[in-house]
């Protein structure tokens, strides 16, 4: 980092935050390791997946379920929230108004609502296509892969939602500052899982459609 | 919801019931039996409560302890929780001896009991007993070896320790209400899909598990943050001590190898509740994913479980031989590759379910290495015995139990590595008697030695160590009867798990494993009658200056108990065995530190009422009682969002209050006489060590 030397990976506050810098540092550090340990709890699900492609039973397959638009759609609503978020997260470090900060988070607050929404259909849609869970080991493997990456969305929705009433309370406070940078790291993060998602779910299976 | 408010639990679900209404003999004896364990668990929770009562403890219980963030009191009640399971799991072993030295043509117990018994047996001894036990060691140790205040996260240490007695009270009440799994700890399904076991037992094990791995996650975090960022200055990598070596690597194991574990229960959850087909026998299931996907967790949790004792024999054997540790250097880079190729073996524990010659041969000879590092240790402990000298006291002797026994459990283990071997002694007791070899000297032997050791840091006075050798001795020689003859009787062709049998051959070898249970049980006893009688004669044992075994690394160097913020002024250390050499250079025992506000964590309601929250989620889940989920569930998440909102979260120990407490702890300093080392077991031990080349010429 330009300026100083950098107490976690990821976006800094910088020595001019001054003690909110300093407590940081553990507790990032901390979110970090955490992310790590959930990205084995997504890797073993994933491998549930890949390993269950051919168990259909006879039910429905990713050919028949998947709908590369409207998947397509998902990935641009949660990129772009991870933008905005970004954008928050900078507004927060060089201290504009908190009047901003807000209005970026509740811009990314509103792409992930949608995320979720979108998903959910995408979900209705599939189910009308007889693609349920209890259909065969294929379509459980999915149910668990890809809702359980809409779970942690829509967790970090209620946790935006719990830390935009900390600044209306508060202000932008140490615990505020830390609580969005944390929120920040796993936003991010449940980008790049649903990345891998679109990449080895959806775009295998919709390629094999048109193949 | 509304027409069955309490779910499928129904009076049947009370263990004498099924004996009023079937009394036949075989029923009467098993309900017998089980409504006698429910009765010790019920009145067991009366009388805790009575006491606490009567001694008008509950402000002090709640305000001192359950509420603490304190990494100490965490640490202390984790250890509890421990004892308390293992007095549980161990009469359960009893239980199953006695069973099967009788199991000639029947014996007394029904075969769906006796599958209970060895379930709960297996899950409460690594679950509820192994984790917690070396979770508490490490907690209330870990953060003085490094010279720090508290762990990065206190408020999510009370939480794990919540989740974990949450999961083990769940166990607990299975023995009353409905019946535990018959699926043994790992729980293999399709057996434990809803069309083999509908009933309540493979639910109580899998919430069960859920809330302990969901703990022990958190746990792991929590230490590896605080031995990465909270060590005192100059306490580098290569000078902490090598039992916060094996806790971290430890805590690292429980960040990637608990997830496995929680995604393999959930996995069988979402196929019991909701019908999903992970590893049902039809419509696509393969329980092959959860064979992997447990032992991926499995295999790590061996080393779990077995680091921390081989960090604690580290440091006892040191300490009692007065020498620093032989091979510091390659006992970490040890401790670190068993960690590394922890994660590489997982497959040998299925050689025998189809995977082919190449890939079982593949995962043999990464099995047998671990034998490598591992033997490093050995003789790294011998060579720091060797021209030491060696005090016998209660560590030491476990840690010579350990290492005879723990060699021959690991060649067993090798054994077993190879897969032409393991096709002819898998599932038999041939493997139940190598990793009881494994478990029991190695990780159990080391916890009691752990516990003896620390025992007069956190009390403040030592345990009584004569009770405590006669107890070290029943728990070596009671294990060898109880486990040597597992060997032979799975030579022989017996397999594990079995209620009863029909070859006689096996009645001798059986009896003898009975008398080896009874004399393990008279060891728990022991160590039993030794803190009543400790706790006794306290005051003529107190050690309140700190130091009774003449110790080597920064725990020593406060008094004993230790103020709640450890230290006084954050120690500098400038080489390995950081209170030796402060102790040789006279650095220790100064009188005028820099004394500053120290601020420590206030006392946080969230952990017990996360614990009591996903104890009744839990319990709901098992039952079917929805609205109880429901209910809990929202407690949780309110509890979390209320947290949020919380700010002076910590309060401050005057600079005046710490230079009192400070001052109080020198004139103890100052009025002790130093011990020699062949005295160190008297009452003449008040916690101050003579150098040991004085004590050595008297």
């Amino acid at each position: 980092m330009s300026d100083g030397i950098a107490k976690h990976p990821g976006l800094n506050l910088g020595p001019g935050h001054g003690k909110d810098d300093a407590a940081a540092e553990g507790l990032m550090f901390g979110f970090w390791v955490f992310m790590m340990s959930d990205a084995i709890l997504f890797g073993m699900v994933f491998a549930t997946y890949l390993t269950s492609l051919s168990a259909t039973a006879g039910g429905p397959g990713a050919s028949q379920l998947y709908d590369l638009t409207s998947t397509f759609v998902e990935t641009l609503l949660l990129l772009a929230s991870s933008f905005t978020f970004g954008m928050a997260s900078l507004a927060m470090k060089y201290r504009h108004s908190e009047r901003r900060l807000v209005a970026w988070l509740l811009v990314t607050l509103l792409l992930g609502l949608a995320f979720i929404g979108v998903e959910l259909h995408d979900f209705a849609s599939m189910a009308a296509k007889g693609g349920v869970p209890t259909r065969s080991g294929f379509l459980s493997a999915f149910f668990d892969l890809v809702p359980l990456h809409g779970l942690h969305v829509a967790a970090g929705c209620l946790w935006m939602i719990a830390l935009l009433g900390q600044l209306v309370r508060y202000g932008v406070d140490t615990k505020a500052k830390l609580g969005i940078m944390r929120l920040a790291l796993f936003w991010h993060f449940l980008d790049i899982i649903w990345i891998a998602i679109f990449s080895v779910v959806y775009l295998p299976g919709c390629m094999h459609a048109i193949g | 919801m509304l027409a069955h408010p309490f779910g499928r639990l129904r009076l049947q679900a009370l263990p004498f019931w099924d004996m009023l209404q079937h009394p036949s003999k075989g029923v009467v004896i098993n309900g017998i039996i089980a409504t006698g364990a429910a009765l010790m668990v019920v009145l067991g929770g009366i009388v805790t409560v009575a006491l606490i009562s009567r001694y008008r403890l509950w402000r002090v219980l709640w305000s001192q302890w359950l509420t603490s963030p304190d990494h100490k009191k965490i640490g202390v009640m984790y250890v509890v929780l421990a004892f308390v399971m293992l007095i549980r799991a161990l009469l359960e072993a009893l239980l199953m001896r006695a069973q099967q030295a009788y199991g000639l043509g029947g014996g007394f117990l029904t075969p769906n009991h006796f599958a209970q018994l060895f379930s709960t047996h297996g899950t409460i001894m690594i679950f509820f007993m192994a984790m917690p036990f070396l979770t508490g060691i490490i907690n209330y140790v870990m953060p003085l070896q490094i010279g720090a205040r508290d762990v990065s996260f206190p408020v999510l240490n009370s939480i794990s320790l919540a989740l974990t007695a949450a999961g083990a009270a769940l166990v607990m009440i299975s023995l009353v209400l409905g019946t535990f799994s018959t699926g043994g700890w790992l729980g293999y399904p399709p057996y434990t899909e809803a069309s083999f076991s509908p009933g309540v037992g493979p639910d109580y094990w899998i919430w069960a598990l859920t809330l302990s791995s969901l703990g022990s996650t958190f746990t792991g975090i929590n230490f590896a943050v605080t031995i990465y960022k909270k060590r005192a200055p100059g306490m580098t990598l290569m000078r902490l001590p090598l039992f916060t070596w094996t806790a971290l690597c430890t805590s690292i194991l429980m960040i990637f190898a608990m997830p496995p574990l929680t995604v393999a229960t959930a996995q069988l959850a979402l196929d019991r509740y909701l019908g999903f087909h992970f590893f049902t026998n039809d419509l696509g299931g393969n329980m092959m994913h959860f064979a992997n996907m447990f032992w991926l967790f499995g295999h790590p949790e061996v080393y779990i479980l077995i680091l921390p004792a081989f960090g604690v024999y580290s440091e006892t054997i040191s300490t009692f031989s007065g020498k620093a540790l032989f091979g510091y250097r390659s006992l970490v880079v040890a401790t670190m590759a068993i960690g590394v190729l922890s994660f590489t073996v997982w497959l040998h524990h299925f050689f025998t379910m189809g995977q082919g010659a190449d890939l079982n041969a593949a995962f043999g000879v990464a099995t047998m290495l671990i034998g490598i590092p591992t033997g490093v240790k050995i003789y790294d402990w011998m060579w720091t015995m060797f021209r030491g000298r060696i005090r016998f006291s209660v560590p030491m002797i476990y840690a010579m139990g350990f290492m005879l026994l723990f060699v021959l459990g690991g060649l067993s283990g090798v054994l077993l590595a190879d897969p032409v071997i393991d096709y002819q002694v898998h599932n038999s007791v041939f493997l139940v008697a190598h990793f009881h070899n494994v478990a029991v000297p190695g990780l159990l032997f080391g916890m009691i030695a752990a516990y003896h050791f620390w025992f007069p840091k956190a009390f403040g006075f030592r345990l009584d160590e004569r009770g405590g050798k006669v107890s070290a001795v029943c728990w070596i020689l009671g294990f060898m009867l109880a486990f040597f003859p597992l060997y032979a009787l799975g030579l022989m062709g017996m397999p594990r798990r079995t209620v009863a049998y029909t070859e006689p051959a096996y009645v001798p070898l059986e009896t003898v494993a009975f008398f080896g249970a009874i004399l393990v049980v008279a060891a728990l006893c022991a160590l039993g009658v030794q803190l009543w009688v400790s706790i006794k004669h306290r005051h003529a044992n107190r050690v309140f200056v700190g130091d009774p075994w003449d110790g080597r690394s920064l725990e020593w160097s406060i008094s004993a108990p230790p103020p709640e913020y450890n230290f006084a002024a954050i120690p500098v250390v400038t080489d390995r065995d950081a209170f030796t050499v402060m102790k040789e250079s006279g650095a220790a025992y100064t009188a005028a530190v820099p004394f500053e506000d120290i601020e420590v964590p206030r006392n946080s309601a969230l952990g017990p009422v996360l614990g009591a929250a996903g104890f009744a989620i839990a319990f709901g889940l098992v039952w079917h009682i929805w609205w109880m989920v429901i209910i809990f569930g929202t407690i949780v998440i309110t509890a979390m969002i209320v947290r949020g909102f919380a700010r002076n979260t910590s309060r401050v120990v005057t600079a005046e209050e710490v230079r009192r407490q400070h001052q109080h702890w020198m004139d103890a300093v100052a009025r002790a006489e130093p011990i020699a080392r062949d005295k160190e077991t008297t009452s003449a031990n008040e916690g101050l060590a003579m150098p040991i080349d004085t004590g050595a010429e008297q």
